[in-house]
């Protein structure tokens, strides 16, 4: 057996006994990014090898804890993709508007970066108090983070940026205050969002939504998978409701794709069709 | 780990750039290994190759125009391709290196299955991957080397996934992403290809793959499409 096919076969194993004990589901993750985020964690983690660290894994979780943040942890940034956020606020919240109340559940949100720029869209679209945003990820611990809205200073100049790009109308600067080397979201932002773990690999759909944000986490799974969670946002997607997928994914050749209309070419934004169930 | 290979550092080229009767360049302890028709032995052992990656940055733009035309559309593999672009940018260089060129040039989709006579280029803000059924995947990982898309992460999940029957590049660019991927390229049996830092547009990126290892051919931008042709013409059996 070649040393490559060694080490996938060490990673397959893994990923079953992470199941059998934790209950974390990454068999049908997308190999190749899982199979270098795995070889990263390796290289820090003194072990030379994962059948030889896959013993102590499976019995301390505190490692294990470790390892899922090192084959989880995704990065993302205020208004990424500004052509988006630029596109939501200008042919989807018109819509929204005409809802007394909207709820939207953002997947995957990691440390919450595109969460709180969707909280600061729909406010400045005068929304204010009339949403709510389900913000959850499979990580309990990058979701404390989300929650306290702090990021590196350095970043604020690309979120700025960003911000601008996606036709933001207000001063960016006052949804932040600036100390020491960091920056602390303004907390009233969080008065609409609610935090909360939730794995798509093995948990329920999630209530009616009008709007579900999903980007750039499904790149991570393999077809069967990402199939499981497109069907798990059409459970949890009220008729005539949007799903905002990342720039580079798409409904097509999903199975569910005769159940949406994209609202624009390369958009990325599905509407549900009526009578769809 | 793979076999290193027993060749010498390549000397350092006394040639300038920019000079179009220069003459041949020397190569990494391969001199003269250029022949009439192109190609003189690596090593004594029937080789085929599954896909062509490709890392460029600064300098990019200029050394695909010329690179990409000179392919024609049958280009036997696939092609891929990382070079540093503004993590906005769409896919207007793919476009237009597609209208300049016969063989086809897309930006790179997830999940879409790599065919011959194809170049894929990694989407702006995207690392591009290579999975072991013959696909491509995108990742948001952080960036590597200062950089997403990586050429590293391209390079190292193609060798896992190609081993020996894979060609990398490393063309003009600054900083040193690339490097260690070539490496990893090396170390799986592949064919290494270093643009002459004296022909490179910006050397720092072929110095620094240069500093780590001894690729097999260093070239010009301008022989490196009748290289690419050489190697793999597909004669099967062919000893290069």
């Amino acid at each position: 057996m070649k040393p490559s096919e060694l080490i996938d076969l060490e990673i397959k194993l893994l990923m079953e006994g992470v199941f059998q004990v934790y209950g974390y589901d990454f068999r049908d993750y997308a190999e190749a990014s899982l199979r270098r985020r795995l070889r990263q964690w390796l290289s820090g983690s003194g072990f030379e090898t994962l059948s030889l660290a896959q013993s102590q894994l499976l019995r301390d979780p505190a490692l294990f804890n470790n390892l899922l943040r090192g084959i989880t942890v995704n990065v993302s940034e205020m208004f990424r993709d500004p052509a988006f956020f630029k596109a939501l606020r200008e042919q989807v919240v018109p819509y929204l508007k005409t809802y007394p109340f909207v709820k939207i559940w953002h997947a995957g949100c990691a440390s919450g970066e595109e969460a709180y720029s969707m909280a600061i869209l729909l406010q400045e679209e005068g929304l204010k108090g009339r949403f709510r945003i389900y913000a959850t990820d499979i990580d309990g611990e990058v979701i404390r983070k989300a929650q306290e809205g702090i990021y590196p200073l350095q970043e604020l100049q690309r979120f700025t940026r960003n911000y601008q790009l996606a036709g933001g109308s207000c001063s960016f600067s006052d949804y932040y205050t600036a100390r020491y080397d960091r920056a602390i979201l303004s907390p009233a932002l969080r008065d609409n969002l609610v935090f909360a773990t939730h794995n798509l690999a093995v948990d329920a759909d999630f209530g009616e939504m009008n709007l579900i944000l999903c980007r750039n986490v499904m790149i991570y799974f393999n077809p069967v998978l990402k199939n499981r969670v497109l069907g798990l946002f059409h459970n949890s997607l009220a008729p005539g409701g949007f799903l905002c997928l990342g720039s580079k994914e798409s409904l097509e050749h999903r199975q569910i794709a005769t159940l949406y209309d994209e609202i624009q070419p390369r958009t990325q934004i599905y509407r549900k069709k009526y009578g769809t169930a | 780990m793979g076999q290193r290979s027993s060749k010498t550092n390549p000397p350092q080229s006394p040639l300038v750039r920019g000079d179009a009767v220069k003459p041949p360049l020397k190569r990494g302890g391969l001199e003269g290994f250029v022949s009439k028709n192109g190609v003189v032995p690596v090593s004594r052992s029937v080789r085929s190759f599954k896909a062509v990656v490709i890392g460029v940055s600064t300098g990019g733009v200029a050394a695909l125009k010329l690179l990409l035309p000179a392919l024609p559309a049958d280009f036997p593999v696939p092609v891929l391709i990382v070079t540093h672009i503004t993590p906005t940018a769409d896919d207007g260089l793919a476009v237009l290196l597609d209208t300049f060129s016969t063989i086809r040039v897309k930006e790179a989709d997830e999940e879409e299955l790599l065919v011959a006579g194809t170049v894929y280029l990694a989407p702006a803000n995207y690392h591009l991957l290579v999975e072991r059924k013959g696909c491509l995947s995108l990742s948001i990982d952080p960036p590597v080397n200062f950089a997403r898309p990586s050429v590293d992460v391209l390079f190292e999940s193609a060798a896992e996934v190609y081993g020996p029957e894979l060609i990398g590049i490393i063309l003009t660019g600054a900083g040193n992403d690339g490097s260690k991927g070539l490496l990893m390229i090396k170390e799986r049996g592949g064919v290494t290809i270093v643009q002459d830092p004296a022909d490179a547009e910006m050397d720092s990126m072929p110095k620094r793959a240069l500093a780590l290892l001894s690729p097999e051919y260093l070239v010009s931008l301008k022989e490196l499409p009748v290289l690419l042709m050489e190697l793999v013409a597909p004669q099967s059996g062919k000893i290069i």
